[in-house]
């Protein structure tokens, strides 16, 4: 029998998986389809994940999308932004960050489109990215696989790639680990020679569309098909943890 | 001491730290006092939000360091989106755990603090003076982060007493305490001036963050922190934070925002904020 599920629910199973084996450590989650992930991956193979509510408290139920823990749930830890600067460096997290480019070693951007002494578009900043990822496990989410994001180069270096890693070396390639790429196209990891190369693709995609949206070559010798949600992910997705449907909104369709 | 006494205190070129995180509990009373001056040339050193924004507008910046801006629940202040896009200030950008570094490093007065955050990232190419440094016990290196030692630091608490023991009540401390200690002079902001015998009334010790001798002025400034949050107090007023975010995108729509709201003393804003709540 086949089961009817959405995009949005393949995407958010296949970042569910990126956080197996993660261990005991806290999961910071940007956007809606990892916030989902992080906490269906707490209720199914990964109890041990710490949970922040974004904001000054851990949480020992999954707390609820969107909700401070002043609104529901129950406090296990307090942990001001001080503090987590402090988890950065302990290694004790594991991130799945945006980009607004991504290259094909995995450097990424979120800080501003062109020159940065004069930007054509300022965004956000590095923020935490270059911290990140050389203190600890780093994926990424990109939920409009295009062009525009995956990139030949991109225009400032906020999270570390691995060719920028292994050049620098000693401190800055001690701990630097990227794991995955997800996207509502697909899933990558890294080769050998630190690229970028397709994992799987999700039901109904092609390799080719994948090929088509990213700018830049990509390894695809050994791209399978990404997996289905199970029965009991499509209820925990749908009843437990997003019944306002959330997910819809990042990955319409 | 009054805002116009505080913001008589503060001259063009001044390189000012303004505690608060994004857009929450902004001393933003004190910025306002100084949109009021004719300072500018400063160098702003913030985690910042509205406060920031506010500072580019008016032409007071030269350069600003920081983390970040953003509004939270808007990604970026549009005003500082504007200065960067026109080129208009100069601009030090740090990974949000460096800047903690270099406060700290401040606070402590050494000159650097080594940290692994930045190595390999385009925060070096971005701040062409940051250096990196060797560890004399292995072959490490690190980013040797600045001090971000500032002439002034601003902060907006719930409480404190007259002598500057200042207390906060909600869930985050934010950095200003690193601030305070970060300054040759901090001007200490709160929702109420208590006596000191009051302080520990309704809180917990662990709620007193910043020490008297580490403040210069306190400044009973009641909502001195609209349209940021100060929780418990109150919480962000995110319907005035998206007029300001629109009006910011839009000349006309500026000026009018502008002559409502800024061009008058702290009384005049707080009131046309109630009438606008009417």
């Amino acid at each position: 029998m086949t089961m009817q599920c959405t995009r949005a629910e393949v995407c958010v199973v296949a970042a569910s998986d990126s956080w197996r084996g993660a261990g005991e450590v806290l999961a910071h989650a940007v956007g809606a389809v990892p916030a989902i992930s992080v906490r269906l991956a707490r209720l199914t193979h990964s109890p041990d994940l710490v949970l922040s509510d974004g904001e000054a408290f851990f949480m020992s139920d999954p707390p609820p999308l969107g909700k401070t823990a002043a609104e529901a749930g129950t406090v296990e830890a307090w942990t001001p932004y001080r503090e987590v600067f402090d988890i950065v460096q302990s290694g004790r997290r594991r991130s799945m960050m945006g980009a607004s480019q991504l290259d094909r070693y995995g450097n990424q951007n979120i800080s501003c489109i062109g020159d940065w002494r004069r930007p054509a578009r300022q965004l956000i900043g590095v923020r935490g990215a270059p911290g990140n990822t050389v203190n600890h496990r780093t994926n990424y989410w990109v939920p409009k696989h295009s062009p525009r994001v995956f990139v030949e180069q991109v225009d400032v270096v906020s999270g570390v790639g691995n060719d920028r890693a292994r050049a620098a070396g000693g401190a800055a390639a001690r701990f630097h680990d990227l794991g995955v790429v997800i996207t509502e196209l697909a899933v990558f990891d890294y080769g050998p020679d630190g690229a970028l190369r397709i994992r799987s693709v999700h039901p109904g995609v092609t390799v080719e569309e994948v090929r088509h949206a990213t700018g830049f070559a990509v390894d695809a010798s050994t791209a399978t098909e990404t997996r289905m949600p199970t029965a009991e992910e499509l209820r925990l997705i749908r009843e437990v943890i997003d019944p306002m449907g959330l997910r819809a909104r990042e990955v319409p369709g | 001491m009054s805002l116009e006494d505080f913001a008589a205190t503060i001259e063009s070129g001044m390189t000012v730290g303004i505690g608060g995180w994004g857009s929450r509990r902004k001393p933003m009373a004190l910025v306002r006092a100084l949109l009021r001056t004719d300072v500018k040339d400063l160098t702003i050193i913030s985690l910042g939000g509205p406060d920031v924004g506010l500072l580019c507008d008016a032409g007071k910046v030269r350069r600003v360091a920081y983390g970040f801006v953003s509004l939270d629940s808007i990604p970026l202040d549009p005003h500082f989106r504007a200065a960067r896009e026109s080129g208009s200030i100069e601009i030090s950008e740090y990974d949000e755990g460096m800047f903690v570094a270099g406060l700290r490093a401040a606070a402590q007065r050494i000159s650097f603090l080594p940290t692994r955050a930045g190595l390999a990232s385009d925060v070096l190419t971005m701040n062409p003076d940051l250096r990196t440094v060797a560890s004399p016990y292995d072959d490490e290196v690190y980013v040797a982060m600045p001090a971000l030692r500032m002439d002034v630091a601003l902060i907006h608490l719930n409480r404190a007493d007259a002598a500057g023991n200042g207390q906060y009540l909600g869930p985050d401390p934010y950095f200003d305490d690193l601030y305070a200690m970060a300054a040759d002079r901090c001007y200490l902001s709160c929702e109420e001036i208590v006596p000191t015998e009051r302080l520990l009334d309704d809180a917990p010790f662990q709620s007193l963050l910043v020490k008297r001798m580490y403040v210069t002025g306190v400044i009973e400034t009641p909502r001195g922190a609209h349209f940021t949050s100060c929780v418990p107090d109150y919480d962000r007023d995110e319907r005035f934070q998206r007029e300001y975010a629109a009006a910011a995108k839009e000349p006309a729509a500026w000026e009018s925002f502008a002559e409502t709201y800024l061009r008058g003393d702290e009384a005049r804003y707080q009131s046309a904020v109630d009438q606008r709540s009417n």
